[in-house]
């Protein structure tokens, strides 16, 4: 896979958006197994509105796995250095999210050249679900 | 109201094994297609030891130990309660397949929003390989909602 190289890339520049099928409740179930955490608020409807909520809802993680893959299919996983996320707001079932991202910053640190990312999940009409920003590291 | 004595809390020390089943079982459920997340041939090709653990694949070790759960007995919190406020992970090496990892975490902070109706756990962890060397920080957030009673 190849390394985004520090002289190919600008401030500003967007990165491929990575468009995910609507979240049904299947992909909560085998979310919840996969990454081992079973919260019933996401699986479980009775335990959901027992809770005070209309329905079950997406784990936050689900969605930062999106951006894992959003990430890594813009430079290889061994490059990136460092991710960071506030979980804006709850994820619906069908909700069609999108991950997002651009580069704020070229920067460097320890001698090795960096591209500082502005990320984000957003669903189809522009609600922010998670923003944050990733450090990658450039060949 | 959360007690703050539990700031500094170090909670049990977890040791996670990353299995190539429960990485491919990860990636289906996240929607991972790509060969080297799937096959070790291909991994190896992309340069790994083995399947790759993707980039938030480790959160799970808390998870398979209850150490979340245990977390929030200690704390008083109901589940139902809680909401993933931030998470962050910092890279220093590669996690693969076939590898044993340990987990120390610590509860590094408590703090309350909104007159108490918001309270948030800050809890950091050191990922270190069977070697002992650090080889993913993470810190998660949790956000507490508390009922508020109504005034008169």
């Amino acid at each position: 896979m190849k390394i985004p190289h520090r002289d190919e890339v600008r401030v500003g520049q967007e990165l491929p958006p990575l468009k995910l099928p609507p979240i049904t409740r299947t992909t909560l179930a085998l979310f919840a197994g996969a990454s081992g955490d079973h919260n019933p608020i996401h699986i479980d409807i009775d335990f959901a509105r027992a809770a005070g909520m209309p329905d079950v809802f997406a784990h936050g993680m689900l969605s930062m796995a999106y951006l894992g893959r959003f990430l890594t299919q813009w430079a290889p996983q061994t490059h990136l250095r460092h991710v960071s996320v506030r979980f804006a707001a709850i994820t619906p079932i069908g909700a069609r999210l999108t991950c997002t991202g651009k580069i704020a910053e070229l920067t460097e640190r320890g001698g090795e050249a960096l591209a500082r990312l502005e990320i984000g999940v957003i669903d189809d009409k522009g609600e922010i679900k998670l923003a944050g920003e990733a450090l990658v590291a450039l060949a | 109201m959360i007690d703050t004595r539990h700031i500094g809390l170090q909670l049990p020390v977890v040791t996670f094994e990353v299995e190539k089943g429960r990485l491919r079982f990860f990636a289906e459920a996240i929607g991972e297609t790509r060969p080297e997340y799937l096959d070790e041939e291909a991994a190896r090709a992309a340069g790994y030891r083995s399947l790759p653990a993707p980039p938030t694949f480790l959160m799970g070790a808390d998870f398979d130990a209850g150490t979340t759960t245990t977390l929030l007995e200690t704390l008083g919190v109901p589940i139902e309660r809680i909401l993933h406020g931030e998470q962050s992970f910092t890279y220093h090496a590669p996690v693969c397949a076939g590898d044993v990892v340990s987990v120390e975490a610590r509860i590094s902070d408590i703090y309350s929003k909104k007159g108490g109706a918001l309270e948030f756990i800050v809890k950091d962890s050191l990922i270190r390989d069977a070697q002992g060397k650090t080889v993913v920080e993470a810190r998660s957030v949790l956000v507490v909602r508390n009922p508020q009673e109504k005034s008169a």
